[in-house]
């Protein structure tokens, strides 16, 4: 497998002017709420995605994890907070030099209309149009599609695709994209094994790259191994927000899950297995 | 903190390992190269039948002119003195009949295509049409109303002003009723379309009741759609709405792409979506009432035409639009040769024709698409 490896060379003459030195939240919101009528869905949440670091945002259905991936991506605008990229406000970034900045993976990747993988991938590119990155586009879509293992299908159509290689080829339109803070709502749902893993080794090495990576999961064995930082949430609030290590406790997820929780280390890595009790 | 797994920490590639992506990018470079010249060679053959439909359709009719004849007349006309020139009567029926006739099927077909493969875009859904969702018979109640009124305060261009304020409007009211969540979906969308239609049919039909002879005729060529009343001054007034649309529409191909993977991708991929949103919108009603403003509804081109062009090259736009607009202009030149020709003496008026030849067509995409979403409900 040669996942991520087309990314230090892919990004060189790519990288914005200011990069965030690793540590340093590329991109930050503080008291983000959003209401839904008389239903608050985030109460306030501050969520800080930090360069050199993969964030996983988890917790129940309806807890509000992708509403604030969504809110951090700017798709929802938050009754109040502010969402700041590269300590600039959302709102005040033109859209392109903003596409050059976060690229986002959205839950649902529809795409209308018969168009190629080859070409969905492309479209990745398109913040970087006449821009002097242009012209390492076709490397940046063929590392793509070489990091997601959906190189042999690019001459395919998107609506011939099964529902995996669809969430693949959608993943790899995002890291054609060549931003440094990505954003992932479920990349993994509709994968299997071997691909959930695929997916969290690129998001790691691009957080190893120097990348802000927040994902979105349910899988809290993935957080578990893949992440720096988790951020449980629940109810709209952040309930704990740390390494898994010490995140992960029985007590907090069974009360946030609302069902009894184990914890157990690896017994050769040391990592934390969560296991429901059955 | 937990390590990379092993074999996967992110050290820089070395030159052996790029050689590998390398060639992978050079594929690309290679495919899109194919691609290029496909779309090169279907560009192509599209204007040079465009060319030879228009010269075909010149010289067939009640007064036949040879088609050697009318390319030669055609070519001294541009200040090539080349080419066997018809006799006196022939010129005449050539330029003053025929002419302005085939240019302005030409035209109308250029705008509707266009407008068929822009809408389609816009709201990323394949059966998005002008005529469908009743943006037509929105424009064509602006442009009634022009006529049973007399006005002309822009010559005209009184016409086009109204159809395209009214055919605007239409527009804007569709695309705001039928989108919710930053999606169309198709069954809103359809019937929005019915009840437009149905709406604009009874204010056109509220006029016709009250019509005197002679606009009562103009207002029935219009309903059925036709060029069957061209003239010298009407392809000139519809001219410039033409060129500019069509010359304006290759400029969005690229945006109108990312936009099929919907409006938050777009977005989060550098697109402006809601400038991008309005500024088809006018271009599409441009066209459109470009369109009706002389021709009347003429239905299905612009669904069935952008269609073809991607079952052979394709949904990308920077082919589908250029494509839809040749395509468009050469199917609505022979749907008017077949028009006057079929029945001659007498004519079948060319929107009956485009939708006894579309009709089915809207069919089978129906079911097509109901297919693929597993029902409508």
């Amino acid at each position: 497998m040669r996942a991520g490896r087309f990314l230090p060379g892919g990004r060189r003459a790519d990288a914005p002017p200011h990069r965030t030195p690793p540590g340093e939240a590329a991109l930050t919101g503080r008291g983000l709420t959003v209401r839904y009528g008389a239903r608050t869905v985030l109460d306030g949440v501050d969520a800080d995605v930090r360069a050199g670091e993969v964030l996983a945002l988890v917790g129940p259905n309806g807890a509000g994890k992708s509403t604030l991936l969504s809110v951090l991506a700017g798709d929802l605008a938050p009754a109040s907070g502010t969402v700041r990229v590269h300590k600039r406000p959302l709102e005040r970034w033109p859209v392109n030099e903003l596409a050059r900045r976060r690229a986002v993976l959205p839950q649902h990747g529809a795409v209308a209309f018969s168009f190629t993988v080859a070409e969905v991938v492309a479209m990745g590119r398109a913040p970087w149009a006449g821009t002097p990155a242009a012209a390492d586009d076709d490397r940046a879509v063929a590392g793509a599609l070489a990091a997601t293992a959906t190189a042999e299908l690019a001459g395919r159509r998107v609506p011939t695709l099964s529902g995996g290689e669809r969430a693949r080829v959608a993943l790899a339109r995002v890291l054609a994209q060549a931003a440094p803070v990505l954003l992932l709502d479920e990349p993994t749902a509709a994968l299997d094994l071997r691909h959930q893993e695929l997916v969290l080794r690129i998001a790691r090495e691009h957080a190893a790259a120097g990348d802000a990576v927040a994902v979105v999961l349910h899988d809290l064995g993935l957080a578990a191994a893949y992440a720096d930082r988790v951020a449980v949430i629940s109810r709209g609030r952040i309930a704990a927000n740390g390494p898994p290590a010490t995140v992960f406790s029985a007590d907090l997820l069974s009360e946030v899950y609302r069902h009894e929780v184990e914890v157990l280390p690896h017994p050769r890595t040391g990592a934390p297995i969560v296991l429901p009790v059955r | 903190m937990t390590a990379a797994p092993p074999g996967l920490d992110a050290a820089p590639p070395g030159p052996a390992e790029d050689a590998p992506a390398a060639g992978a990018a050079a594929d690309l470079a290679g495919a899109r190269r194919t691609a290029a010249l496909r779309s090169a060679a279907l560009l192509g053959g599209l204007a040079a039948a465009l060319v030879l439909a228009a010269l075909t359709a010149a010289g067939v009719g009640a007064y036949p002119v040879p088609l050697p004849e009318v390319a030669g007349s055609v070519l001294h006309r541009l200040g090539l003195p080349l080419g066997p020139l018809p006799d006196q009567i022939a010129q005449t029926v050539l330029w003053e009949v025929r002419a302005p006739r085939v240019l302005l099927a030409l035209l109308v077909g250029a705008c509707l295509g266009g407008a068929g493969a822009l809408m389609q875009g816009v709201f990323a859904n394949p059966l998005a049409e002008p005529g469908v969702i009743g943006v037509s018979s929105g424009a064509a109640v602006g442009a009634v109303v022009v006529i049973f009124f007399g006005l002309s305060a822009f010559g005209y261009w009184t016409v086009i002003l109204a159809a395209f304020a009214a055919g605007m409007a239409t527009t804007l009211f569709v695309y705001a009723c039928s989108r919710s969540g930053g999606r169309t979906e198709v069954v809103t969308l359809l019937l929005m379309g019915v009840a437009v239609n149905a709406l604009a049919g009874a204010v056109i039909g509220l006029f016709v009741n009250f019509s005197q002879n002679a606009e009562l005729q103009s207002i029935t060529q219009w309903q059925l759609g036709s060029v069957g009343a061209a003239n010298w001054a009407k392809v000139l007034a519809i001219l410039p709405f033409a060129v500019l649309g069509c010359a304006a529409a290759p400029l969005f191909a690229r945006r109108l792409d990312l936009l099929a993977l919907g409006e938050g991708p777009a977005r989060h991929l550098g697109v402006d979506v809601e400038r991008l949103r309005m500024a088809l919108i006018v271009l599409v009603a441009l066209l459109t009432s470009a369109a009706v403003a002389f021709a009347g509804v003429v239905t299905f081109v612009g669904l069935v035409v952008p269609h073809m062009i991607r079952m052979v090259a394709g949904p990308g736009h920077r082919l589908l639009i250029p494509g839809g607009v040749l395509g468009g202009a050469l199917v609505v030149v022979l749907a008017d040769l077949a028009a006057r020709t079929v029945a001659a003496p007498a004519e079948i008026p060319l929107g009956v024709l485009t939708a006894l030849i579309g009709g089915p067509f809207f069919f089978y995409l129906l079911r097509r698409t109901r297919a693929r979403h597993g029902g409508w409900a």
